[in-house]
């Protein structure tokens, strides 16, 4: 055994990392953990000024509606489906519900497929 | 704070803030698709409303404590170096407290004006 696993190779290379679905998921889950947890001050800016005067509303408005703004709304609508998707999933598999592995891996393609599916209309929706 | 936050008390805190920030967020979303605030009055009579301002301030809150438990573990995931962890994760509190209270400002401006 000590003689094999000194002989094993070690792919910390990324490109050489074949990660199965559920890993996927789960980077996601981080990634847009991350990409959430950075746009909080920008969202609470939107709110601070559009709360604040009848101008703000209206600048917060053209904000969101900007090139930019949109793509901001869709990297958070997308985000915020996949990170509350994959939640759901982990806090059914903390209850031992689609724990085997069949199931565990449809789940997770279904979350990772959806998110940015609905991301799309719940930008088109909001806009 | 970490000692606060460590092993089950961190795991059940972001179960229980995840589920109110999911049910939240699913009435926000609901609202602004199908009942939107058709205009700058009504926009801030929504927020300006007891049980909204409350509402949106405990969900404010939950986000900070669920981003704080997230964020902390994504840190000591990927940082090893002790000072550069340590400097972040201050960072990272100092940020959620003053977005906290941004937000809180806000929320209470908006009921008194």
């Amino acid at each position: 055994m000590t003689t094999t696993s000194k002989q094993r190779p070690v792919h910390l290379n990324l490109t050489k990392i074949r990660l199965p679905i559920g890993g996927i998921t789960s980077i996601i889950h981080r990634i847009t953990g991350v990409f959430m947890f950075l746009a909080i001050p920008f969202l609470i800016y939107l709110l601070d000024i559009s709360l604040i005067s009848e101008q703000g509303y209206k600048d917060a408005g053209a904000m969101l509606h900007s090139p930019l703004g949109i793509l901001m709304l869709f990297g958070l609508m997308w985000g915020l489906t996949h990170h509350l998707l994959a939640g759901i999933r982990y806090l059914l598999i903390d209850v031992d519900m689609g724990v085997e592995k069949a199931q565990a891996r449809q789940s997770a393609l279904a979350v990772t497929v959806v998110g940015p599916v609905l991301g799309l209309i719940l930008t088109w929706g909001l806009l | 704070m970490s000692r606060k936050a460590s092993g089950l008390k961190a795991w059940v805190l972001q179960r229980a803030t995840a589920i109110y920030i999911g049910l939240f967020a699913l009435y926000l979303l609901l609202a602004m698709l199908f009942a939107r605030p058709i205009d700058y009055a009504a926009w801030r009579d929504w927020f300006a409303s007891p049980l909204m301002g409350i509402a949106t301030l405990v969900f404010v809150v939950a986000i900070l404590l669920h981003a704080w438990v997230g964020i902390r573990d994504v840190v000591i995931d990927y940082v090893w170096n002790t000072p550069v962890r340590v400097t972040i994760l201050s960072l990272v509190a100092l940020g959620l407290i003053a977005c906290g209270l941004w937000a809180s400002q806000s929320l209470i401006l908006v009921r008194l004006v």
